[in-house]
């Protein structure tokens, strides 16, 4: 009897609509930013996607306000962002990272503070921590819609984005047109960004797209495998992510996130080759070697 | 070139006109407002090695970036084998070897895969190679000795064999036109040996090179032609005609170092020649009287 109850406990999740539409929208965004990822950590952009992800707050809270698509308001203040770093940076002796900071934060308590000046159905807490198990079926529409785009995109240009950023140079001269396809990069992940604030929320979408790729790159050293385990890895944890957060009563983005450092913390110990102790037994052998 | 065995879907070399670069009245204009390259000129035939010597700043890579059509010409014109620069670009006849600091070491890629990044252009769009791709580069990696290496990360080589990987990638793109940006630096003398072997090979098969170094000493040794700029060019032609002291002196003003050695001093013998040693701190170059040293043995 035992069993069979704690069987029937474990598929009490399934048994929700809430609950799977929760679990495939999240696995469906998480493989989506760690495909992402793979690009992202590579050329030390992964802050980037934390700034995206700030700015955008202010042009989703407004767009819940005046009852419009999220995704609408998203990319308005996601415009709004990088003219507003572009201007700082122009008309300042700033550095980047200083610019791209004011700018984020800024846009972020501008979100905060309309948010609770003007509440509306979707909260501060919404927005910051994400609600995947409340989502709307119009925002999973909007979401699933922006995955299988930036899927399709991704699983056509990958080797082309991947030689762009390798060696821009060499990419020209087989004629690709490296600025548009970082155009095309940039736009994917903003857009993804957005996806990700309804899964995780705006303060974890870093994690989707920086840790699956982080951990990846830790396990291989071919580009197409380590894209491959990234987005088993991100679509892995956060489908197990959701279906967990059931039993924990916790919030979502916690669930996933925490799931993707574990695994990012067993491969930084146990990678085969670039893992720590990998490292330690090299070290070893060496000193053993030496007389 | 070598004759090599027919490969189903091979594509057989189609002949193509002769590897010329013309620069004519180049001057290059930065959005910034700064002109890194004013009304230079100059002419290169197929089945040339050609030296691109200069101080840093001097609009080497300015001259490369325009070569590779990155920056538009302010006025003048770039043409590649009689083509505007696009078209050439598009039709896979330019290869580049990035300096090796312009790399990232740890991006995550096996030898094989930079060199199949050559084979890109050649695809269709979706990149998937054919058998004669994968034939290319299977050649290109023995070419330069690398076929063991294949599935090692591109950083845990060593700098020698870091450039081959590069030149095989140019090879696998088969660009009449190579262009090489600073291959010497970080390279060890038996490297450097090699990839000048097999740069002469390639202008046997009428490939065009145009390397750009400030390693003055292996200039002699193996390019027929230099061209030599400061902002514009100084001088090109000939290596016996252009590198010449006074012109390097000019081009390079006062940062070289000059050791000049007394003919009457040095040695008891009649001859009055003076030594001299050029130098920016890599292989330095010597003169003897008026002649490259080099040479004076070969023609002996």
């Amino acid at each position: 009897m035992g069993e069979s109850a704690l069987l029937a406990e474990l598929l009490v999740p399934f048994g929700y609509g809430y609950m799977l539409k929760a679990m495939w929208v999240s696995a469906l965004v998480g493989g989506v930013c760690a495909f992402l990822s793979a690009y992202l950590m590579l050329k030390g952009w992964s802050l980037m996607g934390d700034a995206l992800a700030h700015s955008i707050v202010p042009g989703v809270a407004a767009a819940y306000i005046l009852g419009a698509p999220f995704a609408v308001g998203a990319f308005f203040a996601g415009l709004l962002a990088a003219a507003g770093m572009q201007f700082v940076k122009l008309k300042s002796r700033l550095r980047e990272d200083a610019v791209i900071g004011l700018v984020f934060t800024t846009l972020f308590a501008l979100g905060l503070l309309m948010a609770s000046i003007w509440p509306t159905s979707v909260s501060i807490q919404t927005i910051v921590l994400g609600n995947i198990l409340a989502i709307s079926d119009e925002d999973v529409v909007q979401v699933a819609i922006i995955s299988v785009v930036s899927l399709v995109v991704l699983a056509f240009l990958w080797k082309d984005l991947m030689v762009t950023f390798f060696d821009e140079s060499h990419a020209r001269s087989i004629g690709l047109n490296t600025r548009m396809l970082r155009i095309v990069f940039f736009t994917l992940l903003s857009a993804c960004t957005v996806a990700a604030l309804q899964t995780v929320g705006a303060c974890l979408v870093i994690a989707m797209v920086v840790t699956p790729g982080a951990t990846a790159y830790l396990l291989t050293d071919r580009f197409g495998r380590l894209v491959l385990i990234s987005i088993a890895l991100g679509a892995g944890t956060s489908l197990v992510g959701a279906y967990l957060s059931y039993f924990l009563d916790g919030a979502t983005g916690g669930v996933i996130v925490v799931l993707q450092t574990l695994l990012f913390l067993a491969a930084f110990y146990f990678a085969p080759k670039h893992g720590v102790l990998a490292a330690h037994r090299r070290r070893l052998a060496i000193a053993k070697a030496a007389p | 070139m070598t004759a090599h065995p027919a490969v189903p879907g091979s594509v057989v070399p189609v002949a193509t006109p002769g590897a010329s670069i013309s620069v004519r009245n180049l001057t290059v204009t930065y959005p910034n407002g700064f002109t890194a390259v004013r009304d230079a000129s100059f002419e290169l035939d197929p089945g040339t090695i050609c030296a691109l010597v200069g101080v840093n700043g001097s609009g080497k890579s300015t001259i490369f970036k325009a070569i590779m059509g990155f920056v538009r010409p302010s006025a003048g014109e770039v043409r590649l084998c009689g083509l505007p620069v696009e078209e050439a670009i598009r039709k896979n006849m330019v290869a580049y070897v990035p300096q090796s600091e312009d790399v990232d070491w740890n991006f995550p890629v096996l030898v094989e895969t930079v060199v199949m990044m050559g084979r890109y252009g050649h695809m269709n769009f979706l990149r998937i190679p054919s058998r004669a791709d994968r034939y290319k580069v299977d050649e290109a990696l023995e070419r330069v000795g690398m076929s063991a290496y294949r599935h090692r990360q591109i950083g845990e080589l060593s700098g020698g064999q870091r450039k081959r990987v590069f030149l095989a990638r140019s090879l696998a793109q088969e660009g009449r036109i190579i262009l090489l940006d600073e291959p010497f630096t970080g390279v060890d003398v038996k490297t450097e040996t090699s990839i000048i072997a097999l740069l002469r090979e390639l202008r046997a098969s009428g490939h065009l090179m145009l390397v750009s170094t400030h390693n003055l000493g292996s200039v002699p040794e193996f390019c027929d032609r230099v061209v030599l700029i400061n902002r514009t060019v100084l001088a090109a032609g000939p290596t016996a005609e252009v590198f010449t002291q006074r012109n390097l002196e000019l081009a390079f003003g006062g940062v070289l170092r000059n050791f000049q050695l007394g003919g009457a001093a040095l040695h008891e013998d009649q001859d009055a020649r003076r030594l001299t040693v050029l130098t920016d701190d890599e292989r330095p170059l010597v003169l003897y009287g008026d002649k490259h040293s080099h040479r004076q043995n070969k023609d002996e």
